[in-house]
């Protein structure tokens, strides 16, 4: 008994702690620190967006219902915003996948090096925003920019011309994230079964018959991801265009993020960019849906 | 095993004596935007903490960052800095909304309304603007004035060649129709060489601060300051002219100028880009440090020519106020009686920091100091400054937008640009209960 009692011990202290504290302890800071960080404000601006509120001013909140909502539903300068972001969204998306793809289809084979030229492929997403935003600004430059110089175009203005200035941001885009198009689409292409090809060999299938038959059907749902991936940031996009244009010329790149910036914090309009923010993350879950629901069709395909 | 324990508890021990030491030690920092006059603050200090054995730190942030990151901090009332030399514009929120001290009593006190120049007290100290209530002292001077090629203006050939074309001598413009006619003289992009650079960024108050030096030129104003009436003040037909004005010049920048502030316009000039460069007084220093400017020698410097309605010209320039969230306001007076001694701010303009004290400024010593001081003097008499009312960023959000609309992007007409703007500034001001 005594020498049972004595081995116990010791065996506990050996585990130290037990299975339930290890546990806890893991997960209570997490849970902790989810509530402090995410949970938190994601209620407390909930509340804020119905009131007319600063956090500079010193005030306290001034309740006015769905005022904020109101305003801002009405406010032509926000539609404006909304439908420069979509603009923005469907160029640079577009241009992603075609891009990505694109490149994918040309790695999908036997080639030498393989390994190194998909790496180096991928440099462009693993920079940061703010970087790429500002050589990018260099390389549009009409006096010294390599662009103008590749595409002889002499003088040609970019970035503060109000009819290209979205479209040279998108094209930035495009450069730094179709790799990451590429890579679903690798990992989609690599998993066809070969068999599937030989079969259509067999049957002197053409090669559009086999790409628009077999290969683009079953790459769909990883492409389907990366477009959701894509939207969704694009969506949100801020640093790019906040560097390269600060949303100029006028406001021919004012994207949706920048205007909400803009009112959060230069201008301290804390109650309304939060409204603004809730409308704006019904908005991506209701297009994310919309995705995730052709994702699940074309699972089931 | 204990010995190892205890050696490190120790170690803590001494670590949380001395660093608690350190801390209770006087220090003061002040908080300001990253340029060279921050530099020469911090070089300034180095005679206080002489003097007193307070340490004085200067922190700085890129002005493009500047007004975030301070009123992030007063949201947080959070006690990083004792000081801050904020813009003009944030006097408003600063004393209305209680994160600045009241400086009124010490400022009459120690006489700093009638040392410092008129405009400056008025510009950066006092708020409500006539109310002698006062919550910072004047700091850095500044406003906006022009360096120029004085090596092309020079040029006997562009001398013919201007007066054949113009009729007049070429030379500091004496208005800005004949800064125009200069600009467009000296445009010529097939040598790379281009008329004018002028403010046309987006963000903050870069497009505003140019567009305002020609809207109270031609007689407009950005709104009454005791009705707080802007339609018929802005939108007058002088005011639209104006604005009509900025459009013309923009077409002499050089190319891709549709998002400059004051880095671009004295990179015009280093790189021997533009005749004219419009800048605050304050970017001067780099254009005559030859290392900095291969141009330093053929650089010039004027100050705002006159328009149809008088001569003026943007404020730009801090104050300094005491942030009432620190906890050593009182050493931060300390700092500030030091600060307005004669002698010190004679010093402050001799590091290249520009002093807004009155004796110092009329002095011949500064006035000789540099090319453009005699310029700056000029020019400190004709300021006029943007709103400080707390609501200023909401107003500069407006202005900005519509005037860089119609500048830069080339949509719509000015007239409809300024109607906006008038029309969108009253909308808030009758909100705020300002208008009637």
């Amino acid at each position: 008994m005594t020498v049972q009692t004595i081995n116990n011990a010791g065996a506990k202290a050996r585990r130290g702690l037990s299975d339930l504290t290890i546990r806890n302890l893991f997960i209570i800071p997490t849970i902790v620190f989810l509530i402090l960080i995410n949970i938190f404000p994601l209620f407390y601006s909930l509340i804020l967006s119905f009131a007319d509120y600063s956090a500079v001013s010193g005030n306290p909140p001034d309740w006015i219902g769905i005022r904020n909502y109101r305003e801002l539903l009405r406010d032509p300068h926000v539609w404006e915003s909304l439908y420069l972001t979509m603009k923005y969204v469907v160029i640079s998306v577009f241009g992603q996948l075609v891009v990505g793809f694109g490149i994918a289809l040309l790695l999908n084979r036997k080639i030498p090096a393989k390994g190194l030229v998909t790496t180096l492929l991928l440099l462009p997403m693993m920079m940061s925003m703010a970087i790429v935003g500002l050589f990018w600004k260099l390389l549009y430059g009409p006096s010294w920019g390599i662009i103008n110089y590749l595409l002889g175009l002499g003088k040609f203005v970019w970035l503060s011309n109000a009819d290209v200035a979205l479209l040279a941001i998108a094209i930035t885009d495009i450069w730094m994230w179709s790799p990451f198009v590429m890579l679903l689409s690798l990992a989609g292409l690599s998993a066809i079964p070969q068999h599937l090809y030989e079969a259509a060999a067999i049957d002197r299938a053409s090669r559009w018959f086999t790409f628009s038959r077999i290969t683009l059907p079953l790459v769909t749902p990883l492409l389907l991801i990366a477009v959701i991936f894509r939207t969704l940031e694009a969506f949100k996009t801020f640093d790019l265009a906040f560097i390269m244009t600060g949303g100029g010329p006028g406001t021919a790149t004012e994207l949706i993020a920048i205007k909400l910036y803009n009112m959060a914090f230069p201008q301290w309009q804390t109650g309304k960019s939060c409204a603004l923010a809730y409308i704006l993350l019904i908005m991506i879950i209701g297009i994310s849906n919309i995705y995730i629901k052709y994702l699940n069709k074309a699972k089931e395909r | 095993m204990v010995k190892k324990g205890s050696v490190f508890v120790l170690g803590i021990l001494f670590f949380l004596t001395v660093s608690g030491a350190a801390i209770a030690a006087d220090s003061l920092s002040i908080f300001w935007a990253e340029w060279d006059p921050a530099t020469y603050l911090q070089e300034l200090v180095l005679d206080f903490e002489k003097e007193t054995g307070i340490k004085v730190t200067v922190e700085t942030t890129p002005w493009g960052d500047f007004q975030t990151k301070t009123f992030r901090e007063f949201a947080a009332k959070g006690d990083s800095w004792d000081i801050v030399v904020g813009d003009s514009q944030w006097l408003g929120a600063g004393a209305t909304q209680g994160h600045y001290v009241e400086l009124t009593d010490w400022f009459i006190k120690n006489g700093v309304d009638k040392s410092m120049a008129p405009a400056t007290v008025v510009g950066y100290a006092e708020y409500p603007k006539g109310s002698k209530k006062y919550w910072a002292v004047p700091l850095e001077g500044d406003a906006n004035g022009w360096a120029y090629r004085k090596d092309w203006f020079e040029d006997p050939k562009e001398k013919a060649a201007f007066k054949k074309k113009y009729g007049y001598e070429l030379g500091i413009p004496k208005s800005w129709a004949q800064l125009k006619d200069m600009a467009e003289f000296f445009h010529r992009p097939q040598e790379n060489r281009y008329g004018v650079a002028i403010y046309t960024q987006k963000d903050y108050d870069a497009i505003t601060m140019g567009v305002q030096n020609v809207v109270f030129a031609w007689g407009a104003d950005l709104g009454d300051p005791k009705t707080y009436k802007v339609n018929g003040v802005l939108n007058t037909p002088g005011g639209i002219e104006a604005l009509e004005f900025y459009k013309e010049l923009y077409k002499y920048t050089p190319p891709d100028w549709g998002n400059v502030f004051f880095q671009g316009n004295n990179q015009a000039i280093t790189e021997g880009l533009a005749a004219m460069s419009m800048n605050y007084f304050a970017f001067f220093p780099a254009l005559i440090n030859p290392s900095v400017n291969k141009y330093a020698k053929g650089t010039g410097f004027f100050a705002n020519p006159p328009g149809p309605g008088g001569r003026f010209a943007s404020l730009g320039g801090q104050g300094a106020s005491i942030i009432s969230y620190s906890k050593k306001q009182d050493l931060a007076y300390k700092f500030l009686e030091w600060f307005i001694r004669d002698d010190v701010q004679q010093k402050w303009a001799a590091l290249g920091g520009y002093t807004c004290n009155a004796n110092v400024l009329k002095s011949k010593a500064f006035l000789e100091d540099t090319p453009y001081n005699q310029a700056f003097y000029e020019t400190m008499f004709m300021v006029k400054d943007f709103w400080a009312v707390p609501e200023y960023a909401e107003l500069l959000e407006i202005c900005q937008r519509n005037w860089h609309q119609y500048v830069v992007e080339g949509k719509g007409t000015a007239k409809e640009a300024m109607d906006t703007i008038a029309n969108d500034w009253e909308k808030i001001f009758k909100r705020e209960g300002r208008l009637k």
